[in-house]
């Protein structure tokens, strides 16, 4: 099995204890696994689709790991963007990553040689399943969110490859496959709009992103959205602070 | 075209995995400044948004088809997950409407 690091934990006969972490893992994952198999093949489907070699889109589920930026990198070079765009891009679009981690700092303090890969591996999902302090019973923390962590990725990947190779064999019309990506958004979008009562942030994003959009134009518009969508939730932050604690 | 699809690879890799490590570096249990613990809360609700308008950035009103399987296929996505609140449902109705709008009514 693999092991990339031991608990220290041994019990009365000198061996390891007995762990139950990774069907632990697996259990927790299963909503994760059906969820990110399906999108992943989306991807990998979009990949091909997009006329990219087989590497490209599993490298992006290898070294990116991070759905939405992976479509939208798709787009990003498919219309020959900038290498400064794409980092902006990554930058806003991957920024609540940083907030994950923040978040894991404490609980992420000494889990070992495995740490790194942890700390990469800190998706939505993934962050929704590792960041709660119930660990099931018998499980060692660390060897528990590693395996949750390790699996995603996996799942990942694995949709990725399926994908990747369904282009390839089936000849099927895969023309409009692209709007998997607008629906994803636009799901997510709907999801976060149900979820909370302050709408500015969410009309900020779309108001800057479709005014940038008629003034500079679909191939130019994403940097001066991102400025302004910033500069507005800046300018906004006490209105909204003294509202948010008003409710 | 293969080495430029690497390299944007590669800058999405590199930011994306400079945000998840950075406050494990900098942090190390000191307290989150305030403007960026603000921003981490209202910021993704404004870049899905921007998502959004990104993703239909080329679609025109002006020629045929007028953004109408657009239009429809959003709406039956929106209207799908009101309804189930099923990510995947929804991400799968948008999805196969669209495909087949295009290919089978707006050709």
């Amino acid at each position: 099995m693999l092991f990339p690091y031991n608990t220290g934990m041994k019990d009365l006969n000198g061996t390891y204890a007995k762990d139950s972490s990774l069907p632990a893992a697996l259990k927790a994952t299963v909503p994760v696994m059906s969820g990110y198999v399906v999108l992943g093949m989306g991807f990998g489907l979009l990949c091909q689709s997009s006329g990219f070699p087989a590497w490209a889109g599993i490298l992006m589920s290898l070294i990116i790991y991070g759905g939405s930026m992976q479509f939208v990198l798709v787009g990003l070079v498919t219309s020959g963007a900038s290498l400064l765009s794409a980092a902006l891009t990554a930058l806003m679009v991957q920024a609540r990553h940083l907030f994950y981690a923040i978040s894991m700092v404490d609980r992420y303090r000494d889990p070992g040689a495995a740490k790194p890969y942890m700390i990469f591996t800190l998706t939505d999902e993934t962050y929704s399943l590792v960041c709660t302090d119930e660990i099931p019973e018998g499980c060692d923390p660390d060897r528990y969110r590693f395996y949750v962590s390790l699996l995603d990725q996996i799942w990942w990947v694995g949709g990725t490859v399926l994908g990747v190779l369904l282009g390839e064999v089936l000849p099927f019309n895969t023309a409009g496959i692209e709007f998997a990506m607008t629906a994803l958004f636009v799901t997510v979008f709907v999801e976060q709009w149900l979820s909370t009562r302050n709408h500015l942030p969410a009309l900020i994003g779309l108001g800057s992103s479709l005014a940038c959009l008629l003034v500079f134009g679909p191939s130019r518009f994403l940097i001066p959205a991102m400025v302004l969508i910033t500069v507005l939730l800046s300018l906004f932050r006490t209105r909204m602070e003294q509202k948010e604690a008003g409710q | 075209m293969n080495l430029y699809l690497f390299t944007m690879i590669l800058a999405a890799s590199l930011v994306t995995v400079l945000l998840r490590f950075l406050p494990f570096w900098v942090l190390k249990g000191r307290r989150t400044p305030d403007y960026i613990v603000y921003l981490g809360n209202v910021l993704p609700y404004a870049i899905m948004g921007m998502l959004v308008v990104y993703c239909l950035k080329e679609t025109s009103l002006l020629k045929a088809p007028y953004g109408i399987p657009e239009t429809i296929s959003v709406l039956i996505t929106v209207l799908i997950h009101r309804l189930r609140r099923n990510t995947l449902l929804s991400i799968l109705a948008g999805t196969v409407c669209y495909m087949f709008l295009i290919q089978a009514i707006f050709r």
